[in-house]
């Protein structure tokens, strides 16, 4: 008995008389006999609901998670507070329990919101034009790069070294198996973009220079002088950014980014071991017909009445085949749907104060941490929600004992940079208390 | 009535979330984040209550059809029932509020699940090795020309060419166009399967590999699959399946028994993962033994000390994506096949064939089957045929809408003209089939006695036809505050 199969034995005998075939095992015929599998394949048994639900709480028991643990970890993905609503209205199984939505008439629900999703995102990074979301952060890199070498044919991607290390991994993958193109790194000093290397570096036939703001070290990057020098060189301007810093900080669009993007699970998201995530993917108006993704559309029905579909889907897989802009088909919608109740939730007001308090948390932390003696600052740039610190004593130690003390430490910047073998990344966010950070200050304390 | 937009309920001075007072010492803005770095003016987000939102969001679902709402046959597209349960389980904190750099020590629970669900994905493709990383279906192909590429590179041969049939889906091409590959059709002969003598004159030491998809999109099984695989593999080719329709074989052919090579499987299809609107998917990717090594980093191992991600994999092509795949959807369709056991399977797609073949039957007396033979998990009716009074698939389609029904898929495969493509799927009932035949046959009466009704539809919707045109021209792709003046 599977409860999620309607037909009995006796639509199905009446099924197949209609069909005029003697069983269901006729209905296969077209598959021959030497290509069947002569044995049940070799998988556990059925569970029931609750055997399923036991089975499934003790894996779920087994993980350490972080409504136990304070966590002080952020590195891409981030523990911001999700208010109630998100939930309980992407819950909503006329939304999560549809496709694409192919047919408008009968998605307008999915639409609006996806529309509302790509204005909300617009007017947060002053930019032209938003698609309806890409897979995760670093693939929607990996598209603004294809983006880009589709516009200037540029054979160079310059990358700034203060970018996240997953991304920089994903996009050499695609990048130099893709499109061939070569792959230079601009080092940083002090946390962000060494300004005289860029300018050294970068050539005519740069595609684009990369940056992130704030960067993987959470130093804000010096966005205007980058933009001149790209600008200058002819390329394109390409910025990964965490949407929540623009509750405070400059959006893209006024320090004349060509291309935005960034990682959107900071807004409404949950940390789900880092997926599902949201790609969010912005672009100035004239890159428009070469945008990849599924882009909503404004228009009216017969009456009058406002309405959306999808549209310039001529530019996309199903259309164009071979020489489609991308080959994405299945998105993030359901995410970005998130990102627009979130957006919606919080507001005009709400935004801005979830960022102010996580400057302001973040920059209290840095404070008492490098009042203690041994702790220092890797850099001394400003920075927005996370801030690297260089300890006396090695980071896996630190972390040790944060943990048996129920804090999640911050994120070890040896794993990815050899020269900062002893710098932690920790992260604040509007949920962590006074209290939580002075216990951390507490515990480091105590590890000199 | 219709909903206005989010922006246009906003009304200065009210809130939709209430957030605590900064609890630690504050220091002056500019003293933290120099001027020209903070951001001047408004954010542009909407002001609205907490009620407010509700309505909206609550209002614009009631304007979305779902599986949860309504038969949404959608051919390729397997819109499943999806059980709630499985929702319930991923979102346990355990598996939700895990962090994706926590040590792994302290995330055994995921790992172990990823490392499982590998094994059983296994035992269903017959692949050596399947990593879950990617975010969809057109995610893995692309993945898979990549190892493909490099696997090449490595043995010195030049190999520049995808071959896919005419009847294939679009990420297929599209994906091999992305990766640098020179694309090259194959026919589909009167059977609508793959012309074995044109794929033999296409095949050629510069074919990397043929993509397909078992059963084809107009629901057929390539009976000749066994040739087709000789054919390819004897020119040092590799034969990729897109694993889109695999809700016809589950536990009754296992693709590498075809010769399959490497493949992608769509939890958000075959194994009942919402679809969300569009997404999040998963799109598995399985490999033979060839090209396993080639697999993205990481890959979950187990050793005595339990399970861990592994980076050590010199052949790999590298990273796809951050961090490890959509973790939340795998659970999913873990679920669904720890529910389902080897028994229940099998009865997933013996009750997915028989619908289809039900469906056809009593529809194809009404409409145009251009290939009139037993089908897998879907079929393809034409619209055309016959007296239509120009009545075309998409009229069709959207008058079903007023019937309570979600169209199939239309125009799609491309080798059926106003192709209408119907996948029932497993969970829906006779009834339920009963009525989408009943409307259908009374949407072919129209077309004789009203066309204009079916022309003009849908009629009972909260919005009618919409203007695709008219959007595409005028290109309204955001919401902006209207200015004083305009």
């Amino acid at each position: 008995m599977i409860p999620y199969i309607s037909n009995t034995e006796e639509d199905q005998k009446e099924m197949l008389k209609e069909i005029g075939a003697r069983s269901i095992e006729d209905l296969f015929d077209s598959i021959p006999q030497n290509l069947r599998l002569k044995i049940d394949l070799n998988l556990p048994s059925s569970l029931s609901e609750m055997e399923l639900v036991n089975e499934l709480k003790g894996l779920s028991g087994k993980n350490a998670h972080l409504d136990e643990y304070v966590s002080f970890l952020g590195a891409g993905s981030y523990d911001h507070f999700i208010p109630s609503l998100v939930d309980h209205l992407s819950s909503r199984s006329e939304f999560y329990t549809s496709y694409t939505p192919y047919q408008a008439e009968a998605s307008q629900g999915m639409l609006q919101a996806t529309y509302e999703y790509q204005s909300l995102i617009c007017e947060l990074f002053k930019m032209d034009v938003c698609n309806a979301s890409l897979y995760e952060g670093a693939t929607a890199l990996v598209e603004a790069a294809v983006l880009a070498h589709r516009i200037n044919h540029g054979r160079k991607v310059l990358l700034a070294k203060s970018l996240h290390p997953e991304y920089r991994q994903v996009l050499t993958t695609y990048i130099k198996k893709t499109l061939g193109l070569s792959i230079i790194e601009v080092d940083y000093e002090n946390g962000v973009t060494d300004l005289a290397q860029l300018k050294e570096r970068i050539s005519n036939d740069t595609c684009c220079v990369v940056i992130q703001n704030p960067n993987f070290f959470g130093c804000l990057e010096k966005v205007n002088q980058i933009e001149e020098i790209t600008h200058q060189a002819g390329s394109l301007y390409i910025v990964s950014v965490d949407p929540i810093s623009l509750g405070i900080l400059i959006p893209p669009g006024e320090y004349n980014a060509d291309i935005a993007m960034g990682e959107g699970q900071a807004l409404g998201g949950k940390l789900n071991f880092g997926g599902p995530c949201l790609g969010i993917f912005t672009a100035k108006k004239e890159f428009l017909r070469k945008m990849p993704g599924r882009i909503v559309g404004e228009t009216t029905d017969k009456g009058g009445r406002r309405g959306f579909v999808l549209t310039l889907q001529t530019r996309e897989q199903h259309i164009r085949r071979e020489r489609a802009t991308s080959n994405i088909c299945t998105n993030q919608a359901l995410n970005a749907l998130r990102a627009a109740i979130y957006l919606s939730t919080l507001g005009e007001k709400g935004l801005a104060k979830v960022a102010h308090l996580c400057l302001q948390k973040s920059h209290y932390a840095a404070k008492r941490i490098y009042q203690i003696p041994g702790f220092e600052p890797t850099f001394r740039s400003p920075f927005f929600k996370e801030f690297a610190v260089r300890c006396p004593v090695s980071p896996g130690k630190i972390n040790k004992l944060l943990w048996d003390n129920k804090i999640l430490g911050g994120f070890d910047l040896g794993r990815f940079y050899p020269e900062l073998e002893n710098s932690l990344l920790f992260s604040v966010t509007e949920k962590r208390t006074g209290e939580e950070i002075d216990k951390l200050t507490l515990l480091l304390e105590d590890m000199v | 009535m219709r909903e206005p937009l989010i922006f246009e309920k906003s009304r200065p001075g009210r809130r939709g979330c209430s957030l605590p007072a900064c609890d630690v010492d504050k220091e002056n803005l500019k003293k933290l984040i120099p001027k020209k770095y903070l951001r001047q003016g408004g954010l542009g987000l909407p002001h609205v209550s907490e009620p407010d939102v509700v309505r909206h969001f609550v209002r614009l679902s009631q304007q979305n059809m779902g599986v949860d709402t309504n038969f949404y046959p959608l051919g390729s597209c397997t819109m499943k029932y999806n059980p709630k349960i499985n929702e319930d389980i991923a979102n346990l904190p355990g598996f939700t509020r895990v962090h994706p750099y926590q040590p792994q020590v302290s995330v055994q629970g995921t790992l172990q699940l990823l490392y499982d669900m590998e094994k059983l994905l296994c035992e269903i493709s017959g692949m050596d090795r399947v990593s879950l990383q990617p975010a969809a279906g057109a995610h893995g192909e692309l993945t898979s020309l990549m190892m493909i590429k490099v696997y090449y590179e490595d043995k010195k041969e030049q190999r520049d060419t995808v071959l896919v049939p005419d009847s294939a889906h679009g990420t297929n091409p599209a994906s091999s166009g992305l990766c640098g590959f020179r694309v090259i059709e194959v026919k589909s002969n009167q059977d609508g399967e793959i012309d074995l003598d044109d794929l033999k004159d296409k095949m050629s030491e510069r074919v990397a590999v043929l993509m397909l998809t078992i059963p084809n999109t107009l629901g057929l099984f390539e009976r000749n699959i066994l040739e087709i695989a000789e054919i390819v593999h004897h020119r040092g080719g590799f034969l990729y399946l897109d694993g889109a329709n695999l809700n016809a074989l589950l536990g009754i052919v296992r693709p590498s028994d075809l010769g399959i090579d490497i493949m992608h499987l769509n939890l958000h299809k075959t194994f009942s993962t919402p679809h969300g609107g569009g997404g999040p998917g998963s799109g598995p990717l399985g490999a033979k033994e060839k090209l396993a090594p080639y697999l993205p980093l990481p890959m979950v191992e187990k050793d005595k000390k339990g399970y861990y991600l592994d980076y050590n994999r010199a052949k790999s092509i590298g990273k796809v994506r951050s961090f490890y795949g959509n973790i939340e959807v795998i659970i999913k369709a873990y679920c669904y096949l720890r529910s389902l056991g080897k028994k229940g399977l099998k009865k997933i797609s013996h009750n997915a064939v028989l619908n289809a073949n039900y469906l056809m039957e009593r529809l194809k007396n009404y409409f145009y089957l251009p290939y009139d033979q037993p089908c897998m998990h879907e079929f393809v009716l034409s619209g055309v045929e016959g007296k239509m009074k120009d009545v075309r698939t998409l009229d069709i389609a959207k008058r079903l809408l007023d019937f309570g029904f979600h169209p199939p898929t239309i125009y799609f495969p491309l080798i059926v003209k106003e192709a209408l493509m119907i996948e029932p799927t497993e969970t829906e009932s006779k009834e339920t089939l009963d009525a989408f035949v009943s409307s259908m046959i009374q949407i072919r009466k129209e077309i004789d006695e009203d066309p204009s009704l079916v022309k003009q539809a849908p009629h009972n919707l909260s919005i009618g036809r919409l203007d695709e045109v008219k959007a595409a021209k005028e290109l309204k792709l955001r919401w902006k505050e209207k200015k004083s003046g305009d």
